[in-house]
C-alpha cells in the first residue's frame, strides 16, 4: 500500500459517495434551491482541498482519524428501528422528542404533538420544504466550511437534522430531546446531521442531544450544531454520548451569545470508539455567561477528544469550565480548553479547570489549557491535574472493611460525582452515575449503592 | 481472650515508638489507654488497624486467635477490628450512605452472608443516625467533607453503631468535643458496651472517662505500659498528672 496515494484515495471515496447521493437526490426530488447546491459544492471543494486532518495539524495532534478516513460508509434512507430497543434506549423523560436513525428522521419514534406556543421543533428536511430561505440565513453562519474538513464534509452532505426555534419570551418546561440512534448495520453507514437552535430574546429551554444505539453499531456520525441565543435567552444543553464502542463520532457545537444570555453545557461522554467534540461559544454581548461542564469516561481503546473554546468578544462576559476525565485500560483522552479575551473585553471572568484520573498504566491523557488575553482588566484562571486516587482516602475506606477495588470504585464514582452534582435533570444524573458505576473495573456492584441513595432521596420527605 | 498484644515493638521512620507493649482485652471489657503526649498511644491503635508506615520489629498481635499482622487492612475490619480516627479523613464525593452500605456488605460477605436488603439497611441507618442526634441529610453528604470537628467524631461513632465491631478502638475520640457532643458520643460508646464486645479507648484526658467508665486503665509511658489499674487510676491521673508515673517507671 502506498502511503502517498492513500489519503487522496480516501477523500475520493467520500466524494464518490457524494456524487452518487447528489445524482439520486436530483432524480427523486428534482433540483435543490441554488444556495444549497452552491454550499454543497463549496463544502466538497473545501474538503477535497484539505483532505482528512492529519496529526501534524495542531488541532488534531492527538487524534488519529484514519478509522474514519479509511472507512467505506454508505448513506441510508431507512429509519426503521425496533420499537422495543428504542424504548429501552430512550431517556425516561417527559419530553418533546425528535428521533433520527442513522441520520434519517423517524416520525414513529418522535414526539412532536403538544408543542407549546412559540416553539417550532421540526426535522431540517421539513423546515427546508416549508421555507428554505428562512433556514438558509442562519444555517452555516457560525460553522462554515472552513472550520474543519469535517464541517466541510458535513456541508457537502447535509440533508437532515433538527431545527428548533423559540419565539421571544417562550419558556419551554419539558426538555427537548434530539435523539440519534445508531443501528448495527451489515455495512457501516454515515450521517451528517445538522442541528440549528434559534432562541429568541428571554426564551428558556433545555435541549438534550442524545447519541445511543445498538451494541454492535459501527457507524460514522458527523454532526454540526449551531446555537444562536438572543438577548437574555437561557439554554441548557446536554450532550449525552452513549453510542456503541465501535461508533465513530465527530461533532461541533458553535454557540453565539447575545447580551445577558446564558448557555450551560453538559458534555457527558461515555460511549463511542472515536469521539471528537468541538464546543465553541462566542460571548458577543455584555453580561453573557457560558458554563461548560464535562465528564468523559474512556475504557478499552476508546478515544475521546474534547476541544473547547470561549471567545470573550465583549466586556463583562463570563465563562466557567469544569471538565473531568476518567480513563481506564488503553483509553486515550484529550482535553484542550481555550479562553480568548479580545482587546477591549475588559472586566471579563474566565475560569477553567480540568482534572483527570487514570485508572490504568496504559491509559493516556493529553491535557492542554490555553489562555490568550489581549485585555488588561480581567479575572482568569486555569489549571489541569492528572493523577491517581488519594491514597489516604483509599486507606480510610479499607479500614471500614471495604476492599481496595471497591474503595477505588467508590472514589472514582465520587470524582465523576463532582460534575454530576451540577446536573439538574435527575434522570440524566442517575443514568450517568449508574453507567460510571457499571463501567468501573472489577465487577463490584456499585450500582446497588446508587439505587440506595436514590431510594433515600425518595423517602427523605417522610 | 479477644485481643492479645505481646511485647510489641514498633518503629516509625527509623524511630522506636513502642518498646515492648503488652496488653490483653477480653470480650465485655472497656480499656482506656492514657499517657502523656508522644508516649505512643495513637501508634498502638494505628498498628492494630494496619496503617502504613509502621514497622513491627518484634512481638505479636492476635485477635480471636488470628495473627492480625498477617491480615490486610480490610480483613481486619471485616473480622470486627474497627478504628475510630482522631482525625477522620475527608473523602470528597463519597456519600456517607455509600460508605456505610459498602462496609456493612463487605463485612457480611466475609461472613458468607448476602447483601443486606435495602429496607432493612434503611431502617438500621435511620435508627442509628437518630441515636447520634445527626440529621439524616448527613447520609447524602460526602464522608466528613465540610463537617465540623464534632460532626466528624459523631460520624465515626455512627459507623461503629452500624458496623457493630467486635473490638471498637477509639483514638482520642473526645478531642475537640464540646460538652453536648461529648455526651452524645459517650452515649454512643456506652450503647456499644456488651458482653461479646471489647472497647479500647485511647485518650489523653480523663474527661471522657467520666461518661464511659472503663474496666481497666493503662498508662503508656515511653512505648510501654507503665501502670495499670481500674477507673480510679484515671481519676488519680487527672488529679496528679502523668509525671509521677513517668518517674515511677524510670525508677
Amino acid at each position: 500500500m502506498s502511503d502517498v496515494q492513500a489519503p487522496n484515495a480516501d477523500v475520493q471515496r467520500f466524494l464518490e459517495r457524494l456524487s452518487e447521493r447528489n445524482a439520486s437526490r436530483a432524480e427523486s426530488q428534482g433540483p435543490e434551491p441554488t444556495w444549497i447546491a452552491a454550499r454543497r459544492q463549496a463544502g466538497a471543494a473545501r474538503f477535497e482541498a484539505m483532505g482528512f486532518p492529519h496529526r501534524r495539524v495542531e488541532a488534531w495532534k492527538y487524534t488519529d482519524v484514519r478509522a474514519i478516513a479509511r472507512g467505506d460508509f454508505a448513506l441510508t434512507d431507512d429509519a426503521s428501528f425496533s420499537p422495543a430497543t428504542a424504548a429501552a434506549l430512550t431517556l425516561p423523560l417527559e419530553a418533546h422528542r425528535l428521533t433520527f436513525v442513522d441520520g434519517v428522521f423517524s416520525a414513529a419514534l418522535s414526539q412532536l404533538d403538544e408543542l407549546p406556543k412559540g416553539v417550532a421543533l421540526l426535522p431540517l428536511s421539513q423546515a427546508l420544504a416549508e421555507n428554505h430561505e428562512a433556514v438558509g440565513g442562519p444555517l452555516g453562519r457560525l460553522t462554515g466550511v472552513e472550520f474543519s474538513p469535517f464541517s466541510a464534509l458535513n456541508t457537502a452532505f447535509m440533508e437532515e437534522g433538527a431545527v428548533l426555534r423559540l419565539a421571544p419570551g417562550t419558556v419551554v418546561d419539558k426538555p427537548i430531546v434530539v435523539q440519534f440512534l445508531s443501528r448495527a448495520n451489515e455495512a457501516p453507514v454515515m450521517s451528517h446531521p445538522r442541528i440549528l437552535v434559534e432562541a429568541g430574546a428571554r426564551s428558556e429551554a433545555t435541549v438534550i442531544e442524545h447519541h445511543v444505539g445498538e451494541q454492535q453499531a459501527a457507524n460514522f456520525t458527523n454532526l454540526v450544531e449551531e446555537i444562536l441565543l438572543e438577548r437574555g435567552a437561557i439554554l441548557t444543553h446536554y450532550k449525552l454520548q452513549e453510542a456503541a464502542l465501535s461508533d465513530l463520532h465527530v461533532a461541533s457545537i458553535h454557540v453565539e451569545q447575545g447580551r445577558d444570555s446564558r448557555f450551560t453545557s453538559f458534555n457527558l461522554n461515555l460511549g463511542g470508539g472515536l469521539v471528537r467534540n468541538d464546543l465553541i461559544t462566542e460571548l458577543n454581548g455584555q453580561g453573557a455567561e457560558a458554563v461548560f461542564n464535562g465528564l468523559f469516561y474512556g475504557q478499552g481503546r476508546q478515544h475521546v477528544d474534547n476541544h473547547t473554546l470561549a471567545n470573550h468578544n465583549a466586556p463583562h462576559t463570563t465563562s466557567n469550565e469544569n471538565y473531568k476525565g476518567i480513563l481506564d485500560d488503553r483509553a486515550h483522552g484529550v482535553f484542550n480548553g481555550k479562553v480568548v479575551v479580545k482587546r477591549d473585553s475588559q472586566k471579563i471572568e474566565g475560569y477553567q479547570s480540568n482534572a483527570n484520573l487514570l485508572l490504568s498504566d496504559r491509559a493516556e491523557i493529553d491535557a492542554k489549557p490555553e489562555l490568550e488575553i489581549y485585555a488588561d482588566d480581567v479575572k482568569c484562571s486555569h489549571g489541569t491535574t492528572t493523577g491517581q486516587l488519594d491514597a489516604e482516602a483509599v486507606y480510610a475506606l479499607r479500614t471500614r472493611g471495604i476492599d481496595e477495588q471497591t474503595a477505588r470504585g467508590l472514589l472514582t464514582l465520587a470524582f465523576a460525582g463532582e460534575v454530576l452534582e451540577q446536573v439538574g435533570l435527575d434522570a440524566i444524573a442517575e443514568r450517568v452515575e449508574r453507567a460510571v458505576a457499571g463501567k468501573l473495573p472489577e465487577r463490584f456492584n456499585l450500582a446497588g449503592l446508587v439505587e440506595t441513595a436514590a431510594a433515600l432521596d425518595d423517602t427523605a420527605g417522610e | 481472650m479477644m485481643l492479645e498484644v505481646k511485647d510489641l515493638h514498633v518503629t516509625v521512620e527509623g524511630q522506636k515508638i513502642l518498646k515492648g507493649l503488652s496488653l490483653t482485652v477480653n470480650a465485655g471489657e472497656v480499656h482506656a489507654i492514657m499517657g502523656p503526649n508522644g508516649a505512643g498511644k495513637s501508634t498502638l491503635s494505628a498498628v492494630i488497624a494496619g496503617k502504613e508506615g509502621y514497622e513491627v520489629t518484634q512481638g505479636s498481635i492476635t485477635f480471636k486467635g488470628q495473627d492480625v499482622l498477617e491480615m490486610e487492612v480490610e480483613e481486619r475490619a471485616q473480622a470486627g477490628l474497627l478504628l475510630g480516627f482522631q482525625y477522620p479523613v475527608e473523602i470528597p464525593g463519597v456519600k456517607n450512605i455509600y460508605l456505610l452500605k459498602a462496609a456493612l456488605n463487605a463485612q457480611r460477605a466475609a461472613r458468607g452472608e448476602g447483601e443486606i436488603p435495602a429496607p432493612e439497611f434503611m431502617k438500621l441507618v435511620k435508627e442509628k443516625i437518630a441515636f447520634m442526634k445527626m440529621d439524616s441529610s448527613f447520609l447524602q453528604r460526602a464522608v466528613n467533607e465540610g463537617f465540623s470537628g464534632g460532626e466528624k467524631k459523631r460520624n465515626e461513632i455512627l459507623q461503629m453503631l452500624v458496623l457493630q465491631p467486635k473490638l471498637a478502638m477509639l483514638d482520642e475520640i473526645d478531642s475537640g468535643l464540646d460538652i453536648d457532643a461529648m455526651r452524645v458520643v459517650a452515649e454512643g460508646i456506652n450503647s456499644l458496651r456488651s458482653a461479646d464486645r471489647g472497647i479500647l479507648l485511647v485518650t489523653h484526658y480523663q474527661r471522657l472517662l467520666d461518661f464511659v467508665v472503663p474496666d481497666r486503665v493503662h498508662v503508656l509511658v515511653d512505648g510501654r505500659i507503665a501502670k495499670s489499674g481500674d477507673a480510679e487510676l484515671a481519676k488519680e491521673l487527672e488529679a496528679r498528672g502523668y509525671d509521677w508515673v513517668v518517674e515511677e517507671s524510670a525508677a
